[in-house]
């Protein structure tokens, strides 16, 4: 495994940068130029704060407090006739702001529009669950809290989803490597075997192609077979490539190559 | 693959004298290899059109189980996570002897290209493995070359004896 060095800081110092590189942004509009919108913000800001609003691709983003999150999903469901929550999640701004970003993706089926519910949550604080408004909360709350390390207040069964119970780290944050912490590649053998057996099991091959010609102990070439542990020879006469031993197997007919035929009539 | 050193050839491997007793039971084990449905990920279909009347397994004895009690023959089809790690030595344990496993495709192999945190980095990790099968994913043809190989190694063992643990742990 390769070594592991901390990547804390690897938003704030990203390896390259292209000074006269603007990222382009996705244009933003007013809320007010669509109507249905409008009258959905407003339904909002009648009860809690709004930091911002826009809309984007047809769709209106709304940033809150983390605070209100139940709140507005239950004025956005009750009031505004979105009875869909299609996705939750959270991204990673520990590095930058010390914060997640967290994300509700709404749906109206009668209305045919579409609504996100945005909100930046402190690492040690928590949001409150949108599990008893929307069913569909349940597995992605628990999925962030998987991945993320998102905490979630009043969950029924907050419990990992994807990784196993005993699981360490949130995967899905960007200071966790790629090809696991300690803990990680050592999972399978300390699970199964205990932590004693790490000395005879070894680490992990992660040279997926790796092929050492050289290496006749754990490497043969197939129809070029020489004898294990036997020197490596640059240009190995052929062997022939048998499907059964030289005697033949009892009742069973023996494979010659001679008797096969070449189709070359894919119609016959 | 893992880095330590499986001795194949230590106690009812090769070189062995064969007698004729030897011949028949090992004849017949190596044509009726019952082997457990392990599909994982997409190396199960291909196991899957293997055993399907196209390609037919059923002609080499090798018929489908899916319970590791009936079975001597283990193809792991797939990616191995790590949270499955531990299913798989238990299916594994509960086989009885003699059992032979194949490790089907690069995912099984070596881990593949899954080079992440969550996958087991080649199933011998875990399992003795009998043979390894290249591919992503292997044809079925690939697949029953790779039965017929096991077949001759089989054939080639020393049937008396129960099978001596093929690793310390």
């Amino acid at each position: 495994m390769r070594k592991y060095v901390p990547k804390d800081d690897v938003q704030k110092k990203p390896y390259y940068t292209d000074r006269y590189w603007v990222a382009p942004q996705v244009a933003k509009f007013d809320v007010e130029s669509d109507e249905v919108f409008a009258a959905d913000l407003a339904a909002i800001k009648a009860k809690c704060e709004v930091i911002e609003a826009y809309i984007q691709v047809d769709q209106m983003v709304v940033m809150i407090k983390p605070t209100d999150n139940f709140t507005v999903a239950q004025i956005l469901k009750d009031e505004c006739a979105y009875n869909q929550l299609s996705e939750v999640g959270a991204m990673d701004w520990i590095a930058k702001q010390n914060q997640y970003e967290v994300f509700y993706q709404f749906l109206s089926m009668s209305k045919r529009k579409r609504v996100r519910v945005k909100c930046f949550l402190d690492v040690d604080q928590a949001v409150e669950s949108l599990n008893p408004l929307y069913r569909s909360a349940d597995w992605a709350e628990r999925e962030m809290w998987d991945m993320s390390g998102v905490k979630v207040n009043n969950h029924p069964y907050m419990k990992r989803i994807l990784m196993p119970d005993d699981w360490v780290g949130h995967p899905l944050l960007k200071t966790y490597p790629l090809q696991g912490d300690e803990a990680a590649a050592w999972y399978e053998v300390d699970r199964i075997f205990g932590k004693e057996a790490r000395d005879v099991i070894g680490p992990e091959n992660r040279e997926p192609a790796m092929v050492d010609r050289y290496d006749t102990e754990r490497f043969g070439r197939l129809g070029h077979e020489i004898e294990r542990g036997a020197e490596f020879k640059e240009d190995q006469a052929k062997t022939p490539l048998a499907y059964q031993e030289e005697g033949g197997v009892l009742i069973i007919k023996k494979f010659h190559e001679d008797d096969t035929v070449e189709i070359t009539d894919r119609k016959r | 693959m893992a880095q330590h050193q499986v001795n194949y050839t230590q106690d009812g491997g090769l070189p062995v004298a064969l007698t004729s007793v030897d011949k028949i039971v090992n004849w017949g084990r190596s044509n009726s290899l019952w082997a457990m449905t392990y599909g994982l990920a997409c190396c199960g279909i291909e196991m899957m059109a293997s055993g399907a009347s196209r390609y037919d397994f059923d002609r080499f004895g090798t018929i489908f189980r899916a319970s590791p009690r009936q079975s001597d023959l283990m193809i792991v089809a797939g990616t191995l996570t790590k949270k499955h790690a531990e299913f798989i030595k238990r299916l594994y344990d509960q086989m009885p002897e003699p059992r032979w496993v194949i490790s089907m495709g690069s995912c099984a192999n070596t881990g593949g290209m899954f080079n992440t945190y969550a996958t087991v980095q080649g199933v011998d990790r875990i399992i003795p493995v009998d043979l390894y099968l290249p591919g992503c994913a292997p044809r079925p043809e690939t697949l029953q070359y790779a039965v017929m190989m096991l077949q001759k190694k089989i054939r080639a063992e020393k049937a008396g004896k129960s099978q001596r643990q093929k690793r310390l742990v």
